[in-house]
């Protein structure tokens, strides 16, 4: 329990959601659910990874903190304000079209400084001071091309580059307009194997030194535990003393490390092996179906709701 | 020489037998056409049906460089109005453009033109001439509406479709980047589209032309189209032909500079691998 007056920064709370349901219709124009009333608490500084089996509605919990889509029934709010849309708040990397084709690199990246200081009375009138800025914003961007590593290619065009450049580039055309949380859909999900350990890397170094809070979609479980200081399984596969189910629920959510890097050979020690053990029986597999009220929901930040008939103890 | 089929999928040929093979019709046709001439003109040395090359030649002199009665050279006269006429409605489809864009980027816009562009897009251009003459009279207004009536919503509705493929990440993305609703419009969407647009206006510039012809034949006192036709009454092939000849090549150079803006313009077009 945070008493008041003792919170420091990294205990803020940037992402509230609660009783957060989100449904849809099918082709026959019935209703169904893909989030059953899902209530989360992220804090700054996390690195927060959400796995889930596929079509648990990992990136419809995405598309709702993002804000993209909202939520049929509950209140999702981020720095205590309700979520109306994508805005500058929250950045994203998506696995695909992250970039814009016909931008350079280097105006890619300079995209987000460009709209922002951008007027069309500033581009008519003070044409000078419109070209300098243009100057700082692109001097700005080649030092955020050297931190990713592609120093000599900011004239290139997206098609131009591999997947992973790519992707280095996208995040860090996120970055460089500090957001407060940096989302992530499954962004390493079309890279090769040690790409995307490189990736990997780069991303937990570059939140480290931004104090960044990232929340990280993916389905590759080692990935999960291994960039997470916390994770989130959703699933739909759990039970509860109702008659049935419908939609996915977070059914773990566990504290992995504190908010460091962990070294490389973490992913071949007992520890990993055990969590990822843990998770692959209690979320993901279909054939185990843990009930409602043995949810391990041991982070600290973890909170949830209940109703009656989910759990009445027969 | 192991292989010597003629219709090979996997056959791959030089620079010079490609451009050989190309060239071969364009050969025949021209020498089938001087063969007829030269066959009609043994029998009947006054032929008009199929004029030689030097009577064509003569008549080009004719309308480039010899003055006419009123004391002008048709040809480029002739040029002058119809390119003028061309151009005007090139230029006013810039907001077919514009129209079509943010239709594709607001759904306000979207629903209260949509429907209604799509069925102007079928009214037939030709059959609405009538009206237009009725209308706007025989002058220059009504022969731009018929070209515009052809195909701007046909530009419009290409416009919209692609502004609307342009995948929502790409918006999203902007948004979070802190991009506004009219940034996304117009730095987002617009200069992603503009290399297919600039295709499709290319692609249309047939149909331009062939309601500019309709218009000018039917009502005009200048124009490339209104003098095939007035000609028509003498028989005049010495002329009509080297006018067709001339408007094609016309359009194949516009067709061509257009391609040429997209590609050295639009490097980034040549291919996008996922």
């Amino acid at each position: 329990m945070a008493i008041p007056g003792q919170r420091n920064k990294m205990d803020k709370t940037l992402l509230h959601l609660e009783d957060v349901y989100k449904r849809y219709f099918n082709q026959n124009k019935k209703e169904f659910t893909v989030l059953n009333d899902i209530d989360l608490k992220v804090n700054e500084g996390e690195f927060v990874s959400l796995i889930g089996p596929s079509g648990c509605g990992k990136s419809t919990l995405l598309r709702l903190v993002l804000g993209s889509e909202q939520p049929s029934e509950g209140i999702v709010h981020f720095d205590d304000k309700k979520i109306i849309g994508p805005d500058r708040d929250r950045g994203i990397v998506f696995q695909k079209y992250s970039l814009f084709p016909h931008l350079t690199i280097l105006d890619n990246i300079a995209f987000g400084l460009d709209v922002e200081g951008f007027t069309i009375p500033g581009r008519i009138f003070t044409p000078f001071k419109y070209s300098k800025r243009k100057k700082e914003f692109r001097k700005e961007a080649q030092l955020y091309l050297e931190r990713i590593g592609l120093k000599n290619d900011g004239d290139k065009y997206p098609h131009q580059l591999s997947g992973g450049m790519r992707q280095r580039a996208a995040i860090a055309q996120s970055l460089i307009m500090k957001p407060k949380i940096l989302l992530m859909d499954e962004p390493f999900g079309a890279l090769d194997d040690s790409t995307r350990q490189d990736m990997q890397l780069f991303l937990l170094e570059q939140w480290k030194k931004e104090q960044m809070t990232v929340f990280f979609v993916t389905h590759d479980l080692e990935e999960a535990i291994f960039l997470g200081s916390r994770i989130i399984v959703l699933s739909q596969y759990y039970k509860t003393d109702k008659d049935s189910n419908e939609g996915s629920k977070i059914v773990s959510d566990l504290k992995i490390s504190e908010k460091t890097i962990k070294p490389t050979s973490f992913k071949y020690s007992k520890e990993c092996a055990d969590l990822i053990k843990k998770v692959r029986h209690e979320g993901l597999d279909p054939e185990h179906k843990q009930h409602i009220r043995e949810f391990d929901l041991n982070h600290k930040d973890s909170f949830r709701t209940i109703t009656q008939d989910e759990w009445n103890n027969k | 020489m192991k292989n010597m089929k003629i219709f090979d999928t996997q056959a791959k040929y030089g620079k010079y037998t490609t451009i050989l093979l190309s060239l071969i019709l364009f050969f025949l046709t021209i020498f089938l056409y001087f063969f007829t001439a030269h066959q009609r003109h043994k029998e009947n040395p006054d032929d008009k049906i199929v004029p030689t090359a030097s009577e064509m030649l003569d008549g080009l002199k004719r309308v480039t460089i010899q003055k006419d009665r009123k004391g002008e050279l048709r040809l480029w006269i002739d040029t002058y109005a119809s390119g003028k006429r061309f151009l005007i409605s090139l230029f006013l489809l810039v907001f077919a453009v514009i129209l079509g864009l943010n239709m594709g980027v607001f759904p306000i816009i979207e629903h209260f033109f949509l429907r209604f562009m799509t069925f102007f897009d079928k009214i037939p251009a030709l059959a609405v001439l009538p009206i237009l003459f009725i209308i706007f009279g025989l002058g220059e207004t009504s022969k731009i509406a018929l070209i515009l009536i052809g195909v701007f919503p046909t530009i419009t509705l290409d416009t919209y479709l692609r502004a609307r493929s342009v995948p929502s990440e790409q918006i999203t993305k902007g948004l979070t980047l802190g991009a506004s609703d009219f940034e996304i419009a117009y730095k987002v969407v617009l200069p992603q589209i503009i290399p297919g647009v600039l295709d499709t206006i290319r692609l249309n510039f047939k149909a331009m032309i062939l309601f500019l012809i309709a218009g000018e034949s039917l009502a005009a006192t200048v124009g490339l189209g209104y003098r095939i036709f007035v000609i028509r009454r003498y028989i005049a092939m010495d002329i009509i032909i080297p006018y067709v000849l001339w408007m094609s090549l016309l359009a194949f150079t516009a067709d061509f500079l257009v391609r040429l803006w997209v590609k050295n313009g639009y490097s980034w077009t040549e291919k996008q691998n996922g």
